[in-house]
C-alpha cells in the first residue's frame, strides 16, 4: 500500500513537471514570435485572444487537426518513432533537475552525468527521422545534425568537467549548495570561459540559430522534418523547444546558482527578499537564459557549416581544456572566495 | 516475482532480442539501431546492479557518441542488400561452429558452476549517500594508477596515429586559413588603375 502511494506521488510530481513544461513550450513559442517581432520592429501576433495570448492554442488545434502524410517509399515504423524518441529524451532530461531545496523528482548522485547522456541521445530522433524519410534534404539534416551535435557534446562535457571539479561533485544540489553565499560565489565568474563554452554549445546542441544548419531553410528547406505533418511534426517542435529550456535550466543550475537567491550575503536586501522561494529565482534565471536564445536568434546569421566544426574543435574545445587546467590549480592553490 | 525482477526480465528480454537482430536484420542501418537498443538495455541492467555510474557513461559514450558516428558511417554507406544475404548457406557449418564453441566457453567460464549464486552471492544494498563515483575513483587513482595512466597513453598514441593518418596527403588538400582571410584588406585584392580619360567622340558621327 505504501508503495502504491508511493508510486502515486511520483506520477503526480512527474505530471506537474510535464504538464508545465508543455504550456511553458506553448508559451515560449509566443514569446519567441513577440520578440523577434519587436526586435524587426513589427508587433508579431496579436489577433487570437487578448494581445494574441491564445495564439499557441489555436496553433496547436491546428496542427492536431492536420493530417499526417507517411512518404510511399519510407520506413513507417521509424518514421512515427523518431518524434517520440525526440520528445521522450526531451522530457526525461527534466528528472533530475531541482526546482528547489527539496523540490526535485529524482536527487541522484550521478545527476550531470544523467542530464548529459539522456541530452546526448536526442541525436537519435533527428537521424532517425532524417534517414526514415527517404528524402535528400531530410537525409542532409540528419546527417549535419549528427556531426554537429558530436562535436559539441565534447565541449559541454568539457565545460561541465570544470563544474564538477569545482564542486566536487556530479549531484545537482550538491553543486548549488556549493555556490551559496552570494552572487560573487556563482560559476560563472571563476569558470566564465566554461560558461561561455556551455552556452554556445548548448545552443548548438539544441539546433537553434545561428547553428541551425539541421533544418536550415535557406540550403535544404526544414532539414530532417522535411517530410513531417500535424502531429508528428508538432512533436519535434515540442521536444527542440523543451530542449531549449532543459539547456536554459542547466546552465542555471551549474553557473548561476540555480534556486540561489541573487540577493544572499547582501546586507539589506537578504532579508528584504527573504520570502521569496527558491523556485522563482531559478525560473527567473531560465527566463533570462531563454530570451537570449531568442535575442542571438534575431541577432547573428546562420554560421556556415565549415565555420561551426572549426568554432567547435579549434577554439572551444581547447578553451575548455586550457581551463581545466587552471581550475585544478587554482583548487590545488585554494584560490578564494570559490575555492577556499 | 519482484518489480525489481520484472524490470530485469524485461530489459534481459529486449537485450537478447535486440542483440538477434543486429546480426538478422537485413538492413545495416536497422542493425546498427538494434545495436543502440541492446546497449540502452544493458545500461538499464547496470543501473539494476547499482553500477549508475557505469551505466551513464556507457549511455553518454557508445550510445551517444560512438553509435552515432557508426550510424552516420552505415547511412552514408549504400550497402547493398543482396550481398549483405548472399553466402549465408555456404558459410553456415563454420559459422555455427564457431558460435558453438563461443557459446561452450562461455558456458564455462559464466556458467552457474562458477557464476552461481553460490559462489557469487547478489550484492547487498548500498546505502542512500553510497557513491559509485567516489569508489571507483579512489581504486582508479591508487591501485591502478599505473594500468590506468598507461592505458590513457596508449589511447593518446592511437588518436594522433589516426589524425596523421588522415592528413597524411595534406599536399592535395586545400583549407581556408581564416586568420588570413580576416586580415585582408581591399587594397590586396583590388588594384584602381589611374589612365586618362578617352577623347571625345563625335557622338552623330561627324561630317
Amino acid at each position: 500500500m505504501d508503495q502504491i502511494f508511493l508510486v502515486g506521488v511520483i506520477v503526480a510530481k512527474i505530471l506537474v513537471i510535464v504538464v508545465g513544461l508543455l504550456l511553458s513550450v506553448a508559451y515560449l513559442t509566443f514569446l519567441e514570435r513577440k520578440v523577434i517581432g519587436y526586435i524587426q520592429c513589427r508587433i508579431g501576433p496579436n489577433r487570437v485572444g487578448p494581445m494574441g495570448l491564445a495564439q499557441p492554442f489555436a496553433d496547436v488545434i491546428k496542427l492536431i487537426l492536420k493530417e499526417i502524410i507517411v512518404p510511399t517509399k519510407s520506413n513507417k515504423f521509424l518514421f512515427i518513432v523518431a518524434p517520440i524518441i525526440s520528445l521522450a529524451t526531451a522530457l526525461a532530461g527534466w528528472a533530475v533537475i531541482p526546482f528547489g531545496k527539496a523540490a526535485v523528482l529524482a536527487n541522484i548522485n550521478a545527476g550531470v552525468l544523467y542530464a548529459l547522456s539522456i541530452s546526448s541521445l536526442g541525436v537519435y530522433g533527428v537521424l532517425i527521422a532524417g534517414w526514415a524519410s527517404n528524402s535528400k534534404y531530410a537525409m542532409f539534416g540528419a546527417l549535419r545534425a549528427a556531426a554537429q551535435s558530436i562535436s559539441y557534446e565534447i565541449a559541454m562535457g568539457f565545460a561541465l568537467v570544470g563544474v564538477m571539479m569545482a564542486a566536487g561533485s556530479l549531484n545537482f544540489q550538491t553543486i548549488i549548495h556549493a555556490q551559496s553565499g552570494g552572487i560573487w560565489h556563482w560559476y560563472f565568474l571563476p569558470l566564465f570561459p566554461l560558461f561561455m563554452v556551455y552556452w554556445i554549445s548548448g545552443i548548438a546542441e539544441t539546433n537553434r540559430a545561428p547553428f541551425d544548419v539541421a533544418e536550415g531553410e535557406t540550403e535544404i528547406v526544414a532539414g530532417f522534418h522535411v517530410e513531417y505533418s500535424g502531429t508528428t511534426f508538432a512533436l519535434f517542435f515540442l521536444a527542440e523547444y523543451a530542449n531549449m529550456i532543459l539547456i536554459s535550466a542547466l546552465i542555471s543550475i551549474l553557473f548561476m546558482g540555480g534556486w540561489l537567491s541573487p540577493f544572499e550575503g547582501i546586507p539589506g536586501l537578504e532579508s528584504l527578499f527573504a520570502w521569496v522561494p527558491g523556485v522563482v529565482w531559478l525560473l527567473l534565471k531560465i527566463a533570462f537564459f531563454i530570451f537570449c536564445y531568442l535575442w542571438v536568434r534575431a541577432t547573428f546569421p546562420r554560421y556556415r557549416y565549415d565555420q561551426i566544426m572549426r568554432l567547435g574543435w579549434k577554439i572551444l574545445i581547447p578553451v575548455t581544456l586550457v581551463w581545466i587546467v587552471v581550475i585544478a590549480l587554482a583548487i590545488h592553490c585554494n584560490i578564494g572566495p570559490w575555492f577556499a | 516475482m519482484t518489480v525489481l525482477q520484472l524490470i530485469f526480465y524485461a530489459f534481459s528480454a529486449v537485450a537478447i532480442f535486440s542483440g538477434l537482430m543486429v546480426v538478422g536484420s537485413s538492413n545495416p542501418v536497422r542493425g546498427a539501431l538494434f545495436l543502440v537498443l541492446s546497449f540502452f538495455c544493458m545500461a538499464g541492467l547496470w543501473i539494476l546492479l547499482q553500477a549508475e555510474f557505469l551505466a551513464l557513461i556507457l549511455v553518454l559514450v557508445y550510445v551517444g557518441a560512438v553509435m552515432t558516428l557508426f550510424l552516420f558511417v552505415v547511412m552514408m554507406l549504400s550497402v547493398n542488400r543482396v550481398s549483405v544475404q548472399e553466402g549465408f548457406v555456404r558459410y553456415l557449418p563454420v559459422c555455427a561452429l564457431i558460435v558453438l564453441m563461443i557459446v561452450g566457453l562461455m558456458i564455462m567460464v559464466v556458467g552457474p558452476e562458477r557464476f552461481g549464486l553460490t559462489q557469487i552471492p547478489m550484492p547487498a544494498a548500498f546505502p542512500a549517500d553510497y557513491s559509485n563515483m567516489v569508489s571507483l575513483g579512489e581504486v582508479l587513482y591508487t591501485d591502478y594508477v599505473f594500468p590506468f595512466e598507461v592505458a590513457a597513453v596508449i589511447l593518446l598514441t592511437a588518436i594522433i596515429a589516426a589524425i596523421s593518418l588522415t592528413h597524411r596527403q595534406s599536399k592535395k588538400h586545400k583549407s581556408q586559413n581564416i586568420s588570413k582571410q580576416i586580415a585582408v584588406k581591399a587594397g590586396d585584392r583590388l588594384r584602381i588603375v589611374k589612365m586618362p580619360s578617352e577623347p571625345k567622340i563625335n557622338p552623330t558621327g561627324g561630317q
